[in-house]
């Protein structure tokens, strides 16, 4: 080790969230000697990878980079963005990439930038499927077929630390990666200075979030993260908020199914032994993590595809004539729709569901009060998706005039059943995705999938 | 005796990737934590019959450092996709806050 401990300035849990510039200046007097962000997820859905878009505003993104790039230039330390662009395709990097530009230019900055690809070539991963190198990652979900694949929009591989490793060993002292692992992102300069694994995973799980481990918590604000040879020190930079053992300890429970065990494409951190303690000043020292090598490296696969496009028209109704009989009334529309488009287009072309928000929109069957007639109000989303967006806004259409206009029995409300809120009512919302790869690729090298290209600003 | 939301301090759902969604339920002290954990109340039967999945689907884990239980079950379609309801899946625990064991 060529240092006694590496300091690590985490600036927000998502590139575009926003953090408070108080909180970043007081983590540059800590010297980092590594500013790190994670800038994307699968949380919200396919549609980012497969349409190619970022659910964060452009503005925001501006922002909270200018911040971190200029802090890191102004110490001379790297830079470290991971899925980069929301979703880390190639499109998603170019995108990100055109941002740092302008903000290099804006600023009269240069520096040496490192563009780590993580898009996947379909051909590449057919002859490794065929290979017998692809497995399920969720036990029970389905094996990954060639037309999994061929059908996918994109598909990119979530890195490891190594590809970050090559780009700092080539000079990079701005990293913009496509699709890693969060932790990579802050694991990478402690593992490449011979830190222990462990302890620089398991640190780095909690620094991708910000300030989400800390009391009161929140993933918009920055965090510190020091590790040494056998701990690590967390600390939060905002002075409203402290770590206890409890929080940092609570964190690993966070969206993953095991809180002992952190899965990366190099092994798994086993917290098992890990010990918090409380220190002065809302901080708190970790020690015990360990990390087991994986027998076989693993890289994960996400891949979405388009399964149509989505017209969706909302609307309320009071009248409880019309809640009472909701059932019936939406299958007279759903029979009408029907007959309407017979001839024209195939019913299968097409799927319309009715959300009936303050009845059962979110568990539908499975919803315990479905039947207690306690609802006075109904919120109903017309949903459809459907083969082409001109096909999705006629049968919506339909669909909603239905609804305005549909007879039902002992009805005296005959001008119509809904209360439209909006003029437009109908609102195309574009192409819809599901994801159809969340598989295990089986590599000897986790570097070279990804490659890496230097770029100099 | 309460609810379960009431004895916890935090439950919560959300998704862990896109096909499963996990809950975390966490108390403010090791007894109640301990009392509930060992009532064996929140049993993979239970939670199968609750979300309409299989019971050997349910994971559930215990875990003293933070006196929490986390259960992790496959969501009823993947996240996002066209059939969804709950993009983040963090509406599911609602299901879940069950009447204790006196």
């Amino acid at each position: 080790m060529a240092t006694d401990e590496i300091r690590v300035l985490s600036a927000t849990g998502i590139l575009g969230y926003g953090f408070p510039q108080e909180s970043f200046e007081e983590g540059l007097r800590r010297k980092p000697h590594v500013i790190g962000i994670d800038a994307g997820s699968t949380d919200s859905g396919p549609y980012y990878l497969g349409s190619g878009k970022s659910l964060m505003g452009r503005e925001s993104v501006k922002r909270d980079l200018s911040i971190a790039l200029k802090g890191a230039r102004a110490l001379g330390v790297p830079l470290i963005v991971g899925t980069a662009g929301f979703s880390g395709a190639d499109v998603h990097l170019s995108a990100a990439y055109e941002l740092l530009r302008e903000i290099a230019q804006e600023n009269g900055l240069h520096f040496l930038v490192a563009l780590i690809h993580a898009e996947f070539d379909k051909e590449y991963l057919k002859a490794q499927l065929r290979a017998g190198k692809i497995r399920s990652f969720v036990p029970g979900t389905r094996e990954l077929t060639e037309d999994d694949i061929e059908g996918s929009t994109r598909i990119v591989g979530q890195m490891g630390v190594g590809p970050f490793i090559r780009a700092l060993d080539m000079g990079a002292e701005v990293i913009l990666a496509g699709r890693a692992c969060d932790t990579a992102i802050f694991a990478s300069y402690p593992l490449k200075n011979g830190f222990p694994h462990g302890l620089a995973v398991h640190m780095a799980k909690i620094l991708e979030c910000g300030a989400y481990c800390a009391v009161p918590g929140a993933v918009a604000d920055c965090m510190m993260g020091t590790l040494r040879s056998d701990h690590f020190v967390i600390e939060p930079l905002n002075p409203r908020r402290k770590c206890t053992p409890t929080s940092v300890a609570a964190h690993t429970l966070y969206e993953q199914p095991d809180p002992y065990l952190i899965y990366e494409p190099e092994g798994v951190a086993d917290l098992h032994d890990a010990v918090y303690e409380q220190l002065d000043g809302g901080r708190v020292k970790v020690s015990g993590s360990r990390f087991l090598e994986a027998g076989q490296y693993t890289i994960k696969l996400e891949g979405c595809r388009n399964v149509g496009y989505r017209t969706i028209a909302i609307a309320g109704v009071r009248d409880s004539a019309v809640i009472r009989r909701i059932d019936e009334i939406e299958a007279s529309v759903r029979a009408h729709v029907e007959n309407t488009l017979a001839g024209n287009t195939d019913p299968g072309s097409y799927r319309l569901k009715f959300r009936r928000y303050g009845l059962d929109a979110v568990f539908e069957a499975m919803e315990p009060e479905r039947h207690s007639g306690r609802t006075y109000e109904l919120g109903i989303v017309i949903d459809v998706v459907a083969r082409t967006q001109e096909l999705a806004n006629a049968v919506c259409a339909v669909a909603r005039s239905t609804l305005l206009h549909c007879e039902y029995e002992g009805r005296k409300a005959t001008a119509g059943n809904l209360a439209v809120p909006f003029s437009p009512s109908d609102i195309a919302v574009g192409p819809v995705y599901e994801f159809n790869v969340y598989h295990l690729l089986q590599v000897d090298d986790l570097t070279a999938p990804f490659e890496v290209e230097l770029v100099e600003l | 005796m309460a609810r379960l939301a009431d004895a916890a301090k935090v439950l919560r759902s959300k998704n862990s990737g896109p096909f499963q969604v996990t809950f975390d339920i966490m108390f403010d002290d090791g007894a109640t934590y301990r009392a509930v954990r060992d009532s064996g109340v929140l049993s993979p039967g239970l939670i199968a019959r609750l979300y309409g999945v299989q019971e050997t689907e349910v994971k559930i884990v215990s875990y003293d450092a933070a006196n929490a239980i986390k259960v992790t079950i496959p969501r009823r379609c993947s996240s996002g996709s066209a059939q969804d309801t709950d993009v983040y899946g963090a509406q599911y625990h609602v299901l879940l806050d069950i009447e204790l064991p006196a």
